[in-house]
């Protein structure tokens, strides 16, 4: 299977198919659909290469990104958005969501 | 931290002594009928905000907004002539929806020279003129200049594009606006173009939803998680800098929040990685230009502008070069629609995109907790257990808006007090 991410990211790899997703109802989606080990192991994989990749991706113009690099700034939107169960929630929704929905219907096009 | 100064009177509340400080009903969110008052008095009669000047980009350009309170849908259009117009979303012929996509029942925009009805192929220009009526010399006396799309009034403010459904209405947007949100006219908001738009169906009354941002009251109990487990006091307190009503217009104004100077322990980690959070990005760059509008109380370390604009407006302003606007649509008395724009200045890197998407996802987060707590509120006030509830001083604006509300019903439309202001 051909690599999703740039070569040196290779060791992001196992969370691309997953997580290199290009909008956030998809991104949201999968939050819920994984369990709390699954969401940790995505977060502690790519917080300590977040600087390195966004680094990366600023090499090219934010319009013209190269495939490898737009799915690599796809995984960054979804470890963002993995960071609220991680680091404030300690639960995949916000604490007493309720039956509360908030779909994003517009958002940038990266 | 010291407390923000207040008025001569002591409190907010009691500098505009028509407010009382009795306590109030809310039985206007739960009745039936006063919702069918709201709809004559208010959704008809009250100029209200359907979109923005983004999105009508160029000539040709169109959206619909179904406003369900109003029992109508309209559309929104840039003709040839640059000009922005509103009709209602019906055909001419047999009152076809005239404009939508997969389903009538649900928006649409676009980009078209003209309008054909789906049904019996009616055409009409982004003027409204009826253009074309198949099978004409069938009909009977029809002369296709007295057939185009009945108009509604339209006016756009600061970028922002208002309707008014009366037949005539009680006055100009500028003259319902007032001199207080009327001051924001210059501000640049058309600087702010990168746009995440959010929409949700909630099952309360518009105002209970309305109500839970218009007070910062319940910040410390309800968004605990909102500061770094070091900062977190069960205890904490909040007090509004400033609180201003104008008609049935107010803002409230907060200082303070400026997180982007607090010591990196005592936040999240990645709001520090990514240098965003919920006061928004925190290198974002200038806007371009005066400043005119905000802060109307002169607050030190000045950080939002709250304006609620009467009936479903909200403008949010931070001091970090982005803002958000709510729209609440009422769809019966206990359930609307909410929608959200936040809007940010282009990000021209990947970094500025990734610190403005977790702007936006932290706005989503803590959302979701204000939501959250609709069904509660709904399913309390409609158990009528209690006659009316106390409000605080830092809950003024809620006070201020019921009040407005009920102005404006038992007037039917606009009050002679908002006129005099």
């Amino acid at each position: 299977m051909t690599a999703m991410l740039p070569a040196e990211f290779a060791d992001l790899e196992p969370f691309a198919a997953t997580w290199c997703l290009a909008g956030e109802p998809d991104r949201w989606a999968q939050r819920l659909a994984s369990s709390m080990e699954e969401l940790r192991a995505f977060y502690d994989a790519c917080f300590p290469r977040a600087e390195a990749a966004i680094r990366f991706c600023d090499q090219f113009d934010l319009a013209a990104l190269p495939e490898d690099a737009r799915n690599l700034m796809h995984l960054l939107f979804s470890f963002a958005l993995v960071s609220y169960p991680i680091e404030v929630w300690n639960q995949p929704l916000p604490i007493d969501t309720g039956s509360a929905k908030l779909d994003r219907t517009r958002e940038p096009a990266t | 931290m010291t407390s923000p100064p207040r008025p001569s009177e002591g409190t907010w509340t009691q500098h505009y002594p028509e407010l009382g400080t009795a306590p109030i009903s809310f039985r206007d969110s739960i009745l039936p009928d006063f919702y069918r008052a709201e709809q004559d008095a208010i959704f008809r009669q009250a100029w209200l905000n359907v979109g923005r000047v983004e999105d009508l980009p160029r000539k040709g350009s169109w959206f619909t907004k179904d406003i369900v309170a109003a029992r109508t849908s309209v559309i929104v259009t840039r003709g040839a002539d640059d000009v922005v117009r509103a009709f209602h979303n019906v055909c001419r012929h047999r009152g076809n929806k005239l404009v939508w996509d997969t389903a009538p029942t649900q928006e649409a925009r676009g980009f078209s020279r003209q309008f054909v009805c789906k049904y019996h192929g009616w055409r009409y220009g982004m003027d409204g003129a009826c253009t074309y009526v198949h099978q004409e010399s069938e009909f009977f006396d029809v002369d296709k200049t007295n057939l185009g799309l009945a108009a509604v009034h339209c006016e756009v403010w600061a970028g922002f594009v208002f309707v008014n459904l009366a037949k005539t209405p009680p006055c100009s947007l500028r003259e319902f606006l007032g001199p207080m949100v009327g001051a924001l006219e210059g501000y640049p908001f058309g600087q702010m173009t990168e746009r995440y738009s959010f929409r949700a169906e909630n099952n309360s009354n518009w105002k209970v939803f309305i109500d839970a941002f218009q007070e910062y009251y319940h910040v410390p109990p309800l968004h605990t998680e909102q500061l770094g487990p070091i900062h977190r006091d069960p205890n904490a307190t909040f007090e509004g800098a400033h609180y201003q009503l104008d008609g049935p217009h107010r803002v409230v104004s907060t200082n303070g929040s400026q997180k982007h100077k607090w010591p990196a322990e005592t936040m999240y980690p990645t709001e520090v990685l990514l240098r965003s959070g919920n006061m928004g990005p925190w290198d974002a760059s200038p806007l371009a230009g005066d400043l005119p509008g905000i802060n109307p109380g002169g607050v030190k370390r000045w950080g939002i502008d709250n304006f609620q604009v009467f009936p479903n407006l909200e403008i949010l302003i931070y001091e970090r070069n982005w803002y958000l606007s709510y729209r609440f649509w009422p769809t019966s008395h206990n359930t609307h629609v909410f929608e959200a724009d936040l809007w940010f200045t282009p990000a021209k890197t990947a970094r500025e995109r990734l610190a403005r998407e977790y702007a936006a996802i932290t706005v989503k987060e803590y959302a979701l907790q204000d939501a959250g707590t609709l069904d509660g509120t709904q399913l309390g006030l409609e158990s009528e257990a209690f006659e009316d509830y106390p409000l605080n001083d830092q809950e003024i604006l809620v006070r201020h808006f019921h009040k407005s509300v009920g102005d404006w019903v038992a007037a039917g439309g606009r009050p002679t007090a908002d006129a005099a202001r």
